[in-house]
């Protein structure tokens, strides 16, 4: 029997790796892979509460992510080359066109 | 049931993983044990008898193939909303029959409006 | 199990006609050699789905999706921003060389996407509309792929509002483990019923933090300012009245009706990030040069204000927001077309020096200019006093009165750097080459209305005060 405990864990701590992976790192796919990396925590916790509570919803909702989560790469990706496009850097603190 | 988190039933997907890795590792550790080992130069290149290599293995690569990937990973999984709606296909009738031809219509204006704008052509 | 059938979609009308709207304006524009065309047309769309908006009330789907005055207010809010939008736009996009059809149908679903939130009545269907939101916000906001601050304004938003998004499903899911539901109004008998804990409180910090980057309050503006600043100018108009709206219809209905009997507990956090957000507005409004950035501080500001309605909470402080909002998308869609007036072929007209003696050689442009920045500082006889001398009364109804004083010291700070315009325009000599003004047919439109609302709400508001008060009842 594995507890539902461990399993919110787990996503708690995923989710939380990719806080610190956002805030931490400074290339924008890194940035953009931590992102993800907190959707999949939150997914990983809403199956298992999911399961846990023998309720559709939260699965419902993780399918619903999984898509949006997917246009989402694909414009964050598109985003991303127009800007390489333009800049030819990857690097955040190099995006400093605007200030004050 | 609730409160029961062992998915007993992928127990032999899980034998099978052990197994196999077990098996593979195995091989590679028994022929490191057992095999001679005499390097030499020419032995060590990547290709050893075949032509040497030129240049940079990485190369930048066309940007077309990001855009291609970028239509497939979104139409790739819009196939989730597809697999529920056919389990249960024969039991919620012909409105949601009608629902999922409307949800392939929205797909197919999009494909067809990648086609208009080109994202299928290499140039 | 709920019987489906056609019937469901009554309540859902104006969002299908938007839907259908959005799928038609892409096709035209694959067709169409005049790419105003589309825009009409989403215009057109945006008519219909208002006819429809009054007849649709109701609940669908067990309730995921709520039609009643509080959605349909805001729709109307929505409706408002896109027509305006477009009229902004047309002339602009020619001007800024990226002249696309797909242009419209992105602000026609993103427009869908507020709809959603708006009537979202459960937290699937609010995620779902904010992303579609998002996502077409995100396109616009790059929407000059030639242009490196419009491209970096772009990154900048989709990072942050990505990261938003995942800080807002984590307060979903905790919300769901604790009450077994993603239902607004199940959630609230929840909570009333088990109370607070701790896990619910780190919820309600999460979702306050989305809701934080969303609606551009302080601490979680950073974006606002360079995403303001580098997007198409149209589309910081877009983007500063719509999904700000949008954001605050949700925040409103998801605190109030879903941690209700919490309010003791959350408010305070709320003051403290009202009164930061004032500041932080106000204060680093003061040292733009760039009117766009001027703009985007001043919105950040605004939501300040707004934010203040969901604090007094209930009917009172909701109509009170909702009417603020109303009146804060027309002048700052009016302030913007003003801007957008001054870009021509080759002029970028964002510099504040661009303003000096605009009152002799442009007296027009001055004068409409000169009604919207006294209508955000809150001056008689505009719209904008109207707006926050409700939301004051309401704070003080509420007995915030030490707040409402706050808020009026920020408002005269405020004052100095919108005042400030109006002195570049009407006491200094025009410098260098004069701004030739870009002035096209749609544009002068979108002028007209916005300042003649300006002033006809600032003189006359009593329909739109109980069009709001019976909204939000």
């Amino acid at each position: 029997m594995v507890p539902l405990y461990w399993y919110l864990w787990l996503g708690g701590v995923v989710f939380a790796i990719g806080v610190f992976g956002f805030l931490a790192r400074r290339n924008i796919i890194i940035m953009f892979l931590s992102i993800e990396l907190m959707l999949n925590g939150v997914n990983i916790s809403l199956v298992a509460l999911s399961h846990y509570m023998q309720d559709l919803r939260g699965q419902i909702l993780v399918f619903f992510i999984i898509a949006v989560a997917a246009a989402e790469a694909a414009i964050g990706l598109a985003i991303i080359i127009a800007m390489f496009r333009n800049r030819d850097t990857l690097h955040a603190d190099e995006m400093a066109e605007m200030k004050g | 049931m609730p409160g029961s988190y062992l998915p007993s039933s992928y127990l032999p997907v899980l034998i099978f993983l052990v197994i196999s890795l077990v098996f593979g590792l195995g091989a590679l550790v028994m022929g490191g044990m057992f095999r001679l080992r005499r390097p030499y130069a020419e032995k060590l290149r990547p290709y050893e008898s075949g032509v040497t290599p030129v240049g940079e293995p990485r190369q930048r690569f066309s940007v077309r193939f990001y855009v291609i990937a970028m239509l497939f990973v979104v139409f790739d999984v819009e196939v989730i909303f597809l697999y529920p709606w056919a389990v249960v296909f024969d039991r919620i009738g012909l409105f949601a029959f009608i629902e999922m031809v409307i949800f392939i219509f929205i797909l197919l204006v999009g494909y067809v409006y990648a086609w208009r704008k080109e994202a299928f052509v290499w140039e | 199990m709920n019987e489906i059938n056609v019937s469901m979609l009554a309540p859902l009308l104006p969002e299908v006609i938007m839907a259908s709207a959005g799928i038609l304006v892409l096709l035209v524009e694959l067709v169409a050699r005049r790419k105003e065309t589309a825009g009409l047309l989403s215009i057109a769309a945006v008519a219909v789905a208002a006819y429809y908006v009054p007849h649709s009330f109701g609940k669908s789907f067990g309730g995921m999706f709520v039609s009643d005055g509080y959605s349909a207010f805001f729709k109307f809010i929505f409706f408002i921003n896109l027509i305006l939008t477009v009229l902004l736009s047309m002339r602009y996009l020619v001007i800024e060389k990226s002249n696309h059809g797909e242009y419209y149908s992105l602000v026609v679903f993103s427009t869908l996407g507020m709809m959603l939130m708006a009537s979202a009545g459960d937290l699937i269907v609010l995620y779902l509309g904010l992303e579609l939101m998002a996502l077409s916000s995100y396109v616009l906001a790059g929407f000059i792929r030639h242009d490196a601050r419009s491209s970096e304004a772009a990154v900048k938003y989709f990072l942050l509002g990505a990261f938003s998004s995942a800080l807002l499903l984590y307060g979903i899911t905790l919300v769901y483990g604790l009450t077994g539901t993603t239902d607004v109004s199940l959630i609230g008998a929840a909570v009333v019923e088990k109370g607070l804990s701790t896990p619910l409180f780190l919820s309600v910090v999460f979702l306050m933090a989305a809701f934080g980057f969303k609606t551009a309050l302080a601490p979680f503006h950073m974006w606002a300012p360079d995403v303001y600043e580098g997007a198409p100018t149209s589309v910081t108009a877009f983007m500063s009245v719509g999904p700000k709206a949008a954001a605050f219809a949700a925040f409103g209905r998801v605190f109030l009706t879903g941690f209700g009997s919490l309010s003791t507990d959350w408010t305070g956090i709320l003051v403290v990030l009202s009164i930061l957000t004032m500041a932080v507005g106000n204060i680093l409004a003061i040292q733009q040069d760039n009117i766009k950035r001027m703009l985007a501080y001043s919105s950040v500001a605004h939501a300040g204000y707004a934010v203040l309605g969901i604090i007094v909470g209930g009917a009172e402080g909701l109509a009170a927001m909702m009417n603020y909002l109303f009146i804060y998308g027309f002048m700052n869609l009016g302030a913007f077309a003003v801007v957008i007036m001054l870009r021509s072929e080759g002029v970028r007209g964002e510099a504040l020096e661009d303003y000096k003696g605009l009152a002799k050689t442009h007296p027009f442009a001055a004068a409409v200019m000169l009604v919207f920045m006294f209508s955000l500082t809150g001056i008689p006889p505009t719209a904008g006093f109207i707006g926050k001398f409700y939301l004051f009364k309401a704070v003080v109804g509420a007995g915030y009165a030490w707040l409402a004083v706050v808020t009026v010291i920020f408002s005269a700070i405020s004052a100095y750097f919108y005042l400030r315009v109006v002195m570049y325009m009407y006491m200094l000599e025009p410098e260098g080459e004069a701004v030739t003004l870009s002035l096209s047919p749609s544009l002068g439109l979108a002028l007209l209305i916005t300042t003649l609302v300006v002033i006809l709400i600032g003189v006359y508001p009593s329909p739109l005060l109980s069009f709001a008060r019976l909204a939000a009842g």
